[in-house]
Formats: C-alpha cells, structure tokens, sequence
C-alpha cells in the first residue's frame, strides 16, 4: 500500500468504528431514557402501559400502610390535585415519611396502582426532589386556573 | 474579627493572582526578565494569603462561631471537633476554597520542583495557573463568599448533614479536590506550549509526572467515594452512574487517555496536538465537576434562577477558559504539530485507539448526565438516564479496549506485526478463554456475564505474565532477580496499574453475578440464611453518641452452626437536624463481605433488616488501589530522580562557570540559559 492509501485506510477505519461507537450510544439512550410523570398526569392516561417511568409529588399523610410479610409497603403520592397509589416492597431510604417529597421509578400496573422498583432518596432533609417539586408546581397552577 | 482576617486575606490573594496571571506571561512573550522572575515569589505570596484565609475559615468552624453565615448553616457546637474541621469544606463556599486553597499549593509545588526548566515556560505555565485562580477567587468573594456574617448571630448551628459526618468523607472531598485541582497544572502546561509553540520530548517529560499525580489522586478520591457510598448510603451499591459521581467519573476518563497519549508524546514524539486537546479536555471536565456537584444545578436546574449570579458567573467562568483554549488551541495546534508517522498495526495506534475509546465512554457518560438537565432547563420535559444506559454503553466500549491492553504493551512502537503478536500471545489468550469458561463453576454456578468478565480480567493477568516473561528473557545475562531489578519502574508501574483494572474487573463481575440481597422481616431470635452464613437476630436496643441517639441490633452470624461474629447496625437519628441515617455493620473479607443494614421497626421489637451477601467486593476497591500505586510507582521512575540529580551538577557547573565569567569578564547575566 501506499502511504497515502495507507492513511486514507487509517481514517476510513477510524470514522467507521467511531460511527458505530456514537451508534451504540446513542440507540442505548434513546431506549433508556426514562419519563417523568406528575400524578395529574398519569390520571390524565399520558404515561405509557408497561414501560418504566417515575412518579413524584408527596406522600400523603396517614396513607403509609405495612403488608403482614413487613416488607412490602403502599403509601399514595399526591400532586394535592391527584393521586396515585403505590405498592414497593423493600426497605425505604432514610428521609421516606409521609408529607414529605418523594419521588419512585416503576410500572404502572393495570388496576392502577404504580409497582415501584426503586424509590429515591434524597440526601438532605430540607431538600424536595426537583421532579416532586415541579410536580406540585404544576398542580398549584392548573388549580388556580380552574378556579378562576 | 478572624473571619474579616480571612475576608482580608482572599482579597489580597486574589490582587497577587492577578499579578501572577498577568506579568508574567507578559514578560514571557517580551523577554522581560523581572517580570518573569516575579512568577515564583508572587505564586508562594498567594499560597500564603490563602492559606491564612482557609485556616481563618477553620477556626471559625472550630471555634463555633455562629456569626458567620456558613458556620451556621454547616456545624453545630456537638459536632466532635474533626467533623467541625471538615465541614470548613463541606459547603458549597468552603469547598471552593479549599480547590482554590489547592491550586496555589499545586502552583507552590510547580514553582519549587520546576528549576530545571526554562524560566519563560515556569512563568507561562504559573500564569495560566494564575489566571484559573484568579477566576476562582473572585467567584468566591462576588457570589459565595465564606465569610459571610449572619446579623443577628444564630445561637446554635443547624449542623452538617450526618451523611457527611464519617472518616471517609472527611478525606474524600480533598483528594478527589487534589485530582480535579491536578489537572490544571497539565492544562496550565498545554496553553504554555500553546503560546511558546514549543512541544518536544521534554515537554511531555516535565508534565507527565504533574499529570499522573494529579490521576492517582483522582483515582482514589473517587475510590473512597465509591467506597463510603458502600457503607454510609446503606444500599449496599458501590457505583450509582448518579450525576454527582459521573462528574468525578468524566476527568478520571480523560485523564487516563491524557496519561497515556503523553506516554507516547514522551517516547516517541507523537500524538503532540492531541495531548495538548486531552490535557484542555480534562481540565475543562475538573472545572465543570466541582461546579456541577457545588452550584446546586444537580438538586435542581432552578436553583440558578433562585441565585442567578452564581449560574451567570459559573457559565461565563467556563464559556471563557474552555472556549479561550479551544480557540488558542485551533490557532496554535498547527504550530505544535502532528509529531511522529507510525505505522496502522503498532503500539501508538493501540494506545489512539484506546484513547479515543475511552474519549468516547467520556462523551456517552456526559450525554447521559448534562442531556438531563438541558432538557428541564428548556422545559422540554423531565427525564433520567439511569444505571442500564451506561452499561449498555459501557460494557461494549470497555471490550475493546481491554482487549488492546493486553496487545499494546507487548506492540512495538512505529511498526508491529500482527501476526507475530498473535503468536506470542497465543497461549495467554488460550489460558485466559479457559479459565474463564472454568472459573464460574469453582463459583457454584456458571452465568455467560460472568465467564465474560473473568475473561478480560484473565486476559489483562495473562498478557502481563507473558509481557515480564519476554522482557526478562531479552534483558541480558544474570540470574531472576537481577533480571527482575533491572526493569525500570516504569515498567512495572504500568503492569500495576493494568494488573488493578483486571482485579477491579473481577471485584465487579462477581458481586454482579453472585451477590445476594434479602429484606427480611427478623422477629427476636429468627434467622435468616445466606451464602452459608445465618444470621440471628437478638433485637434492638438504644444506645446515645456524641451527638445521635441509635437502635442498635444485635445479630449473630453463625457458619456450621457455630457463631463466629457478631454484627451491630444502627438506626442513627441525629439531635440537631433530626434526620435518621442508616449505618450498616459490615463484615470485611477477602473474598466476601456480610452486610446488615437496619430497615424500619416493627411490632413486638421485630425489625425489617436487610441482609447481603457479597462475594469479591473488595477486590473492586483494592483493584483502584493498585491502578493508584501504579501511579505512585511511575512518577518514582529513575529517569525523575536522575534528572533532579544530574539538573544539580548543571546548577553546580553553572555556578562555576558563573564565578569564571565573574572573575574574567564581571559580565555573567543570562548563565543559567547557556
């Protein structure tokens, strides 16, 4: 081959293997990103059936309720306009209480009640997940709305 | 008083800044000698000022004084006194003292082992540092200044978030500081050449060692955050792909391939306008870490609009240093040039290879933590990326490259043959592909993950074992050990560091693969079995500490119905700020830990506990270490020491000459340069 050839291969190679490596990359975002719904939403029907996404809002008070096998939990989360049962069975980060911020990723079942796998915790006492705050943001103002 | 002392002293700092940012490169670019003597001296004078400040900070702290603003919101007086020192960098405002506490020490350090080299290029490169500094300071006193004073003064602190109130955070933050702070001085050097046009061998020379300090500090920084995340969190997880360790995670990328391409850069020449562009790149990702993890956007994009002026300053601060360098860089890279021609199959290409997979596993972990918030900062919808996208992204990139581990150190520079490399590496690749199809039986279970994983872990072992062979079977006459002592450091240095990799692979495959995880419901006196071991639950009972009250359980851990330990969780929760944490009782071993972490109570003092068994994962921490001293290993190589010795008998011949010129000519300006 000739140095020219050569290089010309060289870069070719390059651009090519970089090509599929962006490919991946990209294909494995794209089927892993993950939605984010307010409870008015998802009563609304705008979350997908079967697929993974994560609910945020309060949870509300009085509403935490213990299964006879201690580990499974359900508790409701409310944007205040809508709320959404939730069942997950494990145990719950420190900073989980009724009232507070709160913020689970999982499916939406079909009797409605959202089978969370994971439910975030936050790392400070003062401080609300920024999905579970929007959410309450956003409820706050289509209330207003309505009522005028 | 002590705390406008400190106000006063970062204030001064940042007037020598900018002397230091300015006239000297200045003299530099005019030949104006004082100017360029004025480097060193206005580098230590910075140091000082800063130094004076952070201890004013300190005392503060120690000394509980709720008048300051960062004080009160980040201590309380029943804090033990080393957790008041390190909530001194446990808030935003003193964190980013502390980094820019540590690039002066880093600038000191330059100015101090730098003279052997030429005094234009010490000023160049202390001004960058200089200029980095003084953007640093002003965002301090402008924004987030630590001093701040609370009027009227809060009677008691609201304390440091107990997460952080732990050993391993107490050193985490500095060393993972060190790393990002580290990587300036390789910077600093690249925009040096930039502006000299000047890059040759002993460039690559002088800022390899700076580099590879700066990586081992990264590298363990981020281990001790993987770790305590391990044993504080209470989850059990060693690595969350969250957008907090991603940002230490990036410059750790980069800074790998940094390290490499300088290698080649040093050795052969090559690569020169691509170590310039990494050396940018990974300075430019510390800078967008610190700030991504301390401004607040993580929690929530609004926080910018709640403190406008810190986001406004952090965007502008980084628009100019990565956009002013990639401009220069595009100015001037021509001038630096290519470097050296090398072949398609040899070692520089394995090693671009590498670098350019690791640069894009860097591009997918910043599209997967920055696309987030872009996306809410436009309103264009919240969503999140979790741990699947990154290892579905992860997994196929590190392939290859652990693959090009093994082949490259045993490829000769500028033209290899392949099919050569194939037959030495022949019986390395037969034993690695066989022991691993074996090894996940002697595990109790055989999973294709695992057999994958242990088959690059073996690959990297094997490859190392037939690379010290051949280099001890062409290395001359003697015996083993003479063979053995006549390798630089260096060598080994790399074989260290490659030899953690495949124990850090190893620790990973088989706590993914064979790790087991139980929430269990413990009345007193059940047990719950695992991995051989039952643990017994004896129940809870409360005890204080210096400033929490605890529920601690008591478990049995019995093997063959013996009891061979006893494992103590607690359920903490915290006078001052009233929030519960978690502290798990961990067995260490080395091949398995237990871990016990204490859920919530239940009726008739039954508790839920969580239980895990978790064969290998230490060996994932243990594997960083030894990356880290592979590190430390090669910045000790001869070729460094010898320089500083031999840099003293040019210094002492200098000196001599000097004093012949004196007495012949009494003209002796300029000796050192001749």
């Amino acid at each position: 081959m000739k140095p020219r050839h050569k290089k010309l291969a060289i870069i070719a190679s390059g651009v090519t293997a970089l090509g599929l490596a962006v490919a991946l990359v990209l294909n494995a975002f794209e089927s892993n990103m993950v939605f984010f719904f307010s409870p008015s939403q998802v009563a609304a029907n705008e979350a997908p059936v079967g697929k993974s996404f994560r609910i945020g809002g309060l949870v509300e008070e009085g509403s935490i309720r213990r299964q006879s096998d201690g580990v499974t939990v359900k508790f409701i989360v409310t944007d205040t306009a809508k709320v959404i049962p939730v069942v997950y069975t494990g145990i719950l980060p420190d900073l989980f209480k009724e009232g507070k911020g709160v913020v689970a990723q999982g499916k939406l079942a079909a009797d409605g009640v959202f089978r969370a796998d994971e439910v975030l915790a936050k790392h400070d006492e003062n401080y609300m997940p920024p999905e579970a705050a929007g959410a309450l943001e956003q409820a706050r103002i289509q209330k207003t709305v309505m009522t005028k | 008083m002590i705390p406008e002392l400190g106000n006063f002293a970062l204030i001064l700092a940042l007037l020598l800044a900018v002397t230091q940012g300015t006239l000297p490169i200045i003299g530099a670019a005019h030949g104006i000698h004082s100017w360029i003597a004025l480097a060193r001296p206005v580098v230590q004078g910075q140091f000082v000022f800063l130094a004076i400040a952070f201890g004013c900070l300190a005392y503060s702290f120690v000394s509980n004084d709720f008048s300051v603003l960062n004080v009160a919101r980040n201590s309380n007086s029943e804090l033990p006194i080393q957790y008041r020192i390190a909530a001194s960098w446990g808030s935003h405002e003193g964190s980013l003292l502390l980094w820019v506490f540590m690039l002066s020490a880093w600038s000191v350090a330059v100015s101090v082992f730098s003279r052997h080299l030429p005094d234009e290029m010490v000023a160049r490169v202390l001004g960058v540092m200089g200029l980095v500094s003084v953007g640093f300071i002003l965002f301090l006193l402008v924004t987030s200044n630590p001093f701040d004073r609370l009027f009227p003064a809060a009677l008691e602190g609201s304390d440091l978030n107990p997460l952080l109130q732990d050993p391993g955070m107490v050193i985490h933050p500095p060393m993972l500081y060190m790393g990002y702070v580290g990587f300036s001085v390789a910077f600093a050097f690249a925009i040096a050449a930039l502006i000299s046009g000047q890059m040759d061998a002993a460039w690559a020379r002088w800022s390899r060692p700076w580099t590879t300090v700066a990586w081992v500090f990264l590298t363990i920084g981020i281990m001790l955050g993987s770790w305590w995340a391990y044993y504080e969190l209470g989850w059990g997880g060693w690595w969350f792909w969250d957008p907090v360790e991603n940002a230490s995670f990036l410059p750790w990328l980069v800074g790998t391939a940094l390290v490499h391409s300088l290698a080649v850069t040093e050795k052969r020449g090559s690569f020169k306008s691509w170590t310039v562009l990494l050396a940018i790149c990974a300075f430019s990702l510390s800078l967008l870490g610190t700030f991504l993890v301390r401004s607040g956007v993580l929690t929530s994009v609004h926080a910018f609009a709640t403190d406008p002026a810190r986001g406004v300053f952090i965007l502008a601060f980084l628009v100019i240093v990565i956009g002013s360098s990639l401009l220069l860089f595009a100015w001037r890279a021509p001038k630096v040039g290519l470097g050296g021609k090398f072949d398609l199959v040899s070692r520089e290409s394995m090693l671009l290879a590498n670098n350019l997979l690791l640069m894009v596993a860097a591009g997918s972990v910043l599209l997967g933590t920055l696309y987030p918030l872009i996306m809410d900062s436009l309103d264009l919808g919240k969503i999140s990326v979790g741990p699947p996208y990154f290892e579905a992204v992860f997994v196929p990139l590190m392939t290859p490259a652990i693959f090009l581990m093994g082949l490259g150190p045993l490829a000769r520079w500028k033209q290899a043959s392949l099919p050569e490399l194939m037959l030495r590496l022949r019986w390395a690749f037969g034993v690695s592909v066989i022991t691993a199809l074996l090894m996940p039986f002697v595990m109790g279970e055989w999973k294709p993950l695992v057999s994958f994983g242990l088959l690059l872990a073996f690959w990297i072992i094997a490859t190392i074992f037939v690379s010290i062979r051949q280099r001890l079977h062409n290395s001359g006459q003697g015996g083993l050990f003479t063979k053995l002592a006549r390798q630089s450091r260096s060598y080994y240095s790399m074989h260290l560091a490659h030899l953690g990799i495949a124990i850090f692979i190893i620790g990973v495959t088989l706590v993914n693969g064979y790790e087991t995880e139980k929430d269990v419901r413990m009345e007193i006196g059940s047990t719950v079995t695992m991995g051989g071991y039952t643990f017994r639950f004896n129940g809870a009972s409360p005890v204080s500490g210096p400033n929490y009250q605890a529920m601690r359980g008591d478990i049995d851990v019995l093997r063959n119905g013996e009891k061979i330990r006893v494992m103590q969780p607690e359920k903490r929760t915290y006078n001052a700020s009233g929030m519960a944490m978690t502290e798990p009782a961990i067995d260490t071993g080395l091949l398995r830990d237990l871990y016990v972490a204490m859920g919530e109570p239940l009726e008739n003092g039954a508790w839920v506990v969580r239980v895990y068994h978790k064969p290998f994962v230490d060996w994932i921490w243990f594997g960083c270490l030894l990356m880290a001293f592979g590190g430390i290993l090669a910045v000790t190589d001869r070729r460094y020491r010898l320089k500083i010795h031999s840099k003293h008998v040019e210094t002492a011949a200098v000196a001599d000459g000097k004093r012949v010129a004196n007495n012949n000519t009494g003209l002796a300006t300029g000796g050192r340069k001749a």
